[in-house]
């Protein structure tokens, strides 16, 4: 209890502290740790200025550039009132700021506010008044070409889906391993090891030096799945949502991203074991489901603001898609090749692929064929399977096996 | 020389000033902060806004050695902290063999001691200069490695101390300055950057930038730069798929007046793009009448401005 001693009849220590519970059930990562760090970078910068004061917790409590926005609102409101800060100037400090604090222009978001608003609690938590003028936003915003509607998947039997599931969730994805720049012990003979050699030898009493080996550790690269979930992939959309499931929980560095008129990320989603819970999370987070499609927009989208943070280390590429453009394929050429350029690999899984006789003739899919190493179909378990095979398969060549796609158009 | 570090919020500014580098009074605090409290300093940002930048001249204005550990993918154990020097240790074996030594205990203890070890960065970041005070250690382009290397720096970044297996842990006995900096290619793992303090290093504003370009390069005609930073401003808020940071904007002021420019023109601009923008696609976007019309645009505000 030292801390609390150096603050004895202040107010402060339990603000911060309040402060940054608020910041936790707001999502960011707040642990009795960082409060305590918290209250101590507090005393080292002093609470002269507000300014300071704002930026010394948030060089504690911030981790990541997106809680930034939350904690600036957070600590908006916060240390809103300016008699609460007075006071605690008050008792610390003889002097009093002379800064004005500016306010938000834009209504606080709702995680905040839902961190805020929970049980009002005891002692000075009751200073701060409740905000009565929030307006929560709309989330749902209303467009012709987003349908908020939930799919619904009735046309296969209860029996089909179960068993359709549980193939799904059995199938593994490996991805032909590439090469590390690590080494792991070997038994073969490969490049020697020389300091397991060493202690070897030391072993032996230095008389004999038996060599040991080691060879190049092998690993899968980081695979990323961008899937459309437009009104006319609706049918397969909640297949494929389980098969990216079970890829997702086989295997580390798999980054999922759903499309439809915007991108969205659900790789966190996908994470939970539970299927049912997984798939629950990515339906409320995707509000733009079964409506049109815009490929070119949403690939533009990933490439600026996602490609370079999830396409290092070579990552390999799924695009689930039946390539029918809303923008009649506007733009998308150009975030097609900027998107194959930055990819060691990339796959286009198509479920139009089914029907004989397809053509590549719509304007979306003349724009992606071009620029794709491999085009699939994705219609039933036979196809995943097939994939799966596939993917697992040595590298071939870029772009190998696509010459009679190229021709076709 | 070697300074004192400094005592408040204001003093690092004026640090950092020192060694001309402009910063915000946000990141002062946030330095401050580190130094202040011995935490490593996790600097996030776009490439060239900065970031290896403080750790120069930190170690400038300080008077204490750099040591860098430039992040790769790969990066282990034998090139980043210490490897045994296994020729030498060879011939010792053999020389022991060759004079009879047969006490085992005593050859292993031999073999495995500091006569052999091969110090990496940050071993070498945990040792003091000659004057007794710890160096600034910059790990630079974290999110180049893999995930795995990031396992070894926690046991560096908390505890400043480094364990080997045959010897025991070696610790700081003063902690070293560490900075540490990410291009955010991927997520740095919570578990390092809670045992740092964070900082997101922006693109400056035009008046920030203004101050930088005035201390990095103090040739260029003042209207000139005015010219310079309102253009790069105007990019930065363009559809670009690499915006250019501020090293982009010096290496161009640096270029116009190696030219010797006083005035942009759109020929020059197109001239020179490439110092500007690294991306083809960028380039082709903005050659020829776009840059022409911000030029347009830029020129027509600052004559607004008088």
């Amino acid at each position: 209890m030292r801390l609390l001693d150096q603050f004895e009849g202040s107010k402060l220590l339990p603000n911060i502290m309040h402060f940054g519970r608020v910041l936790r059930s707001a999502g960011l990562p707040v642990g009795p740790g960082k409060i305590i760090d918290a209250v101590n970078a507090v005393q080292t910068v002093g609470i002269a200025s507000r300014k300071d004061f704002y930026w010394s917790l948030h060089a504690v409590f911030v981790n990541r550039r997106d809680q930034h926005d939350v904690y600036d609102q957070a600590f908006h409101i916060f240390w809103r009132d300016p008699r609460l800060l007075e006071r605690m100037l008050g008792m610390l400090m003889p002097e009093v700021p002379g800064e004005e604090q500016n306010e938000p222009q834009e209504p606080p978001s709702r995680r905040i506010m839902e961190a805020m608003s929970p049980k009002e609690q005891e002692g000075q938590q009751q200073e701060q008044e409740k905000e009565p003028e929030v307006e929560v936003e709309a989330t749902l915003t209303a467009s012709a070409n987003e349908l908020l509607q939930k799919m619904d998947f009735e046309d296969m039997s209860a029996e089909e889906v179960a068993a359709a599931k549980a193939a799904i969730s059995r199938m593994r994805l490996t991805i032909d391993e590439v090469p590390m720049r690590r080494f792991e012990r070997s038994h073969r003979i490969d490049r020697v090891d020389m300091r397991a050699t060493l202690r070897a030898a030391m072993r032996s009493g230095g008389g004999l030096i038996p060599l040991q080996y080691r060879r190049r550790r092998k690993r899968t690269p980081p695979l990323v799945i961008l899937c459309d979930i437009s009104g006319s992939m609706g049918r397969y959309t909640r297949m494929l949502l389980h098969f990216m499931h079970a890829i997702t929980n086989d295997r580390d560095r798999v980054h999922t991203f759903l499309f439809g008129t915007r991108l969205t990320n659900v790789t966190r989603h996908l994470r939970q074991k539970d299927v049912d819970v997984a798939l629950e999370c990515c339906n409320d987070m995707v509000d733009d489901w079964s409506g049109g499609t815009r490929i070119g927009e949403s690939l533009k989208e990933f490439n600026r603001f996602w490609s370079r943070r999830v396409l290092g280390q070579g990552a390999v590429m799924l695009l689930i898609s039946d390539g029918l453009d809303r923008d009649a394929g506007r733009g998308l050429e150009i975030e097609m090749e900027r998107l194959h350029k930055s990819c060691r690999r990339f796959v286009w899984l198509n479920p139009l692929l089914r029907f004989e006789g397809f053509e590549p003739k719509s304007q979306g899919i003349r724009a992606i064929l071009p620029h794709v190493d491999e085009f699939r179909p994705v219609h039933n378990l036979e196809s995943l399977t097939e994939l799966v095979d596939a993917l697992n398969r040595q590298l071939s060549r870029r772009q190998e096996g696509m010459g009679e796609w190229l021709q076709a158009m | 020389m070697s300074e004192q570090l400094p005592a408040s919020i204001d003093d690092t500014m004026d640090l950092l000033s020192e060694g001309r580098y402009v910063a915000d009074r946000s990141l002062a605090t946030a330095l401050f902060l580190a130094l202040k409290l011995g935490r490593p300093l996790f600097l996030e940002g776009e490439a060239g806004v900065g970031k290896t930048e403080i750790a120069k001249v930190l170690s400038d204005t300080l008077g204490r050695n750099l040591i860098r550990l430039q992040c790769y993918e790969g990066l282990d154990v034998s090139s980043a902290v210490y490897e045994w020097n296994y020729s030498r240790q060879m011939i010792d074996i053999r020389i022991a063999e060759a004079s009879g030594e047969e006490d085992r205990d005593r050859l292993e203890e031999d073999v495995f001691s500091d006569r052999f070890l091969i110090k990496r960065p940050l071993l070498q970041a945990l040792e003091l200069d000659l004057n007794g005070n710890p160096p600034v250690l910059l790990i630079d382009e974290l999110d180049r490695t893999d995930e795995p290397f990031e396992a070894f720096l926690l046991e560096i970044l908390s505890d400043f101390q480094v364990t080997i297996p045959e010897t025991g842990t070696v610790k700081a006995e003063k902690p070293p300055i560490v900075i540490v900096t990410s291009n955010r290619t991927r997520e740095i793992h919570d578990a390092i950057k809670r045992r740092c303090f964070y900082y997101w290093v922006d693109y400056p504003d035009a008046k920030r930038e203004l101050e930088i370009l005035d201390v990095k390069v103090p040739d260029a005609d003042k209207d000139l730069s005015r010219q310079i930073v309102a253009f790069v401003q105007r990019l930065r808020s363009m559809d670009l798929f690499k915006l250019p940071g501020v090293a982009e904007t010096i290496d161009w002021t640096n270029a116009l007046v190696q030219l010797d420019k006083i005035d942009l023109d759109p020929e020059t601009v197109n001239d020179t793009l490439g110092t500007l923008l690294k991306y083809q696609d960028d380039i082709e976007k903005v050659k020829g009448s776009e840059a022409a019309n911000l030029l347009e645009q830029v020129k027509a505000d600052l004559a607004a401005r008088g």
